[in-house]
């Protein structure tokens, strides 16, 4: 028997339902594709909260500001195509801030480390003490698992399924 | 609870099955042709064996996992990191009112020990309770030969992300894990990593479609990537979660592929509250007062993200931290 998967799209993709007996804010049901369709580019929205851990939605259009965390942080894509450019910083400019992105002023003085291409499917490690951009030149969407941080949006009631 | 240190002990095998009982403390384990028996003191319990084994190698692979794991509504187990609760009806109200149910706390190792020593005895070759339905023989009848493969096995976890030198390798054709039969339509290439002079090895990326397409398991997660202690978990999921799933923490979904069904119910008396059904690029916390099944009508691709901070069960359960993750404000 052939198998047709289905994968989700910015422009396609089908929400799934909750029907609990139970006040739904315990289970902030979202959509990424959703999310993504309704955010501006590089708006970092939480999907996932599991205390000081997040997993934010991130629709990726254009170049992004150049981001830095005081941890590892990955980016799995889920539409479209992705570039991530890297730029190593030295010790002291590795943000000391306790968790998540934070928005550099510019492209960070250090040297380039390279860049990586990715895909949906496709996770990407962006690692403590680089500095990163992203880049699609149409619409893209990525996961990003990182820290609770200052570059996080929390926009909760307009995501999820409340009723 | 102090744990109990006594060890499994055969007590005999069938002459007709072949297939040896077992006791650990006060529960005897016993299978016959189309069940397994629980029974202890004060009551017993009849599971399907293909439910109950399935359930058990994997409760033996997660190494008890978070929090409960529910062979069905009544037997189970409870991590406790380091001791693990075996036990019958202690979570269900009609054998809590009768005051039918058991509970009896061992030490990990023992229990992995029993589980280990049932599955060996009680697994013949050609079945496979770790793929899907449809891609192994059946664990009915008789007993035939005994498996000399791993009966265990799928569970490679990254500590920092799979595939970096030094890390477990993503699942490929030279690792023996052809893509499967039900992803066959996707098409898997590699992102381009194009690196300086100089950083060889310090930028990285991955096809994690194509690993979790290759799993030759289902329902048994491999970390891939992590932050601290925030645990992201892929895994292939096919036919039904054999095990129900009790919170002990709050856990989040990611659905990648396809669609899973979701049935959730109260954590300590089973009470159905009803249905989630996660479709591609839907996300939902699973919260620390539930307990949960899956089913997935077609192999799907699932991404489960869990906070393995020590003790957080500890502050769930006292009270100190709230059931749910989000504060909406
Ligand atoms: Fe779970």
């Amino acid at each position: 028997m052939a198998y047709n998967t289905k994968v989700g799209s910015l422009d396609a993709y089908e929400k799934g339902s909750i029907e609990l007996a139970d006040d739904l804010r315990k289970y902030a049901f979202s959509n990424i594709y959703e999310v993504a369709g309704k955010s501006a580019p590089f708006e970092r929205v939480a999907v996932v909260q599991n205390l000081e851990y997040v997993a934010e939605t991130v629709r990726i259009e254009g170049d992004s500001p150049w981001y830095a965390a005081p941890h590892d942080e990955f980016a799995l894509v889920m539409d479209g195509e992705v570039t991530f450019r890297f730029v190593k910083l030295a010790d002291d400019q590795v943000p000391g801030h306790e968790g998540g992105a934070v928005r550099l002023g510019g492209v960070p003085n250090g040297p380039n480390m390279g860049r990586v291409t990715a895909r949906r499917g496709h996770q990407v490690l962006l690692p403590k003490g680089a500095a990163y951009q992203m880049s699609a030149a149409k619409p893209a969407v990525a996961i990003v698992q990182t820290r609770d941080g200052p570059e996080t949006v929390k926009r909760w009631s307009e995501i999820c399924t409340l009723a | 609870m102090d744990a109990i240190t006594t060890r499994i002990a055969a007590t005999g095998t069938d002459p007709d099955t072949g297939y040896t009982s077992y006791r650990l403390g006060g529960f005897e384990f016993t299978r016959d042709e189309y069940f397994a028996h629980v029974s202890w003191p004060k009551g017993s319990h009849i599971i399907e064996i293909d439910r109950f084994l399935r359930a058990m190698v994997r409760d033996i692979g997660w190494g008890f996992f978070y929090g409960w794991i529910f062979f069905d509504d009544i037997f189970g187990t409870t991590n406790h990191y380091g001791t693990v609760d075996l036990f019958a009806g202690a979570y269900d109200a009609g054998y809590k009112a009768k005051g039918l149910d058991h509970l009896e706390t061992f030490p990990a190792e023992v229990v992995k020990e029993a589980f280990e020593t049932i599955s060996q005895n009680w697994i013949n070759e050609g079945y496979d309770p770790l793929r899907a339905p449809l891609e192994t023989g059946s664990p009915l009848g008789p007993k035939t030969v005994e498996r000399t493969d791993e009966l265990v096995r799928g569970f490679a976890a990254a500590s920092r992300m799979l595939g970096l030198e030094g890390e477990p390798p993503v699942r490929s054709d030279a690792t023996g894990h052809p893509i499967n039969r039900a992803f066959a339509d996707l098409e898997f290439d590699r992102p381009e990593i194009e690196c300086e002079p100089g950083f060889e090895g310090q930028l990285h990326a991955i096809n994690l479609f194509d690993h979790i397409a290759r799993a030759d398991v289902t329902w048994n997660p491999s970390f891939t990537a992590v932050t601290g202690a925030s645990i992201c978990c892929v895994t292939s999921e096919e036919h039904m979660l054999p095990v129900i799933h009790g919170n002990d923490r709050n856990e989040w979904f990611v659905q990648l592929t396809d669609e899973i069904h979701w049935q959730i119910a109260d954590k300590n008396s089973g009470q159905p509250r009803g249905t989630i059904v996660m479709k591609a690029g839907d996300v939902c916390a699973m919260p620390a007062d539930i307990r949960h099944q899956g089913f997935s009508p077609k192999r799907s691709m699932l991404m489960v993200l869990e906070n393995g901070t020590p003790g957080l069960e500890k502050r769930y359960a006292s009270g100190e931290l709230k059931p749910y993750p989000v504060d909406f404000g």
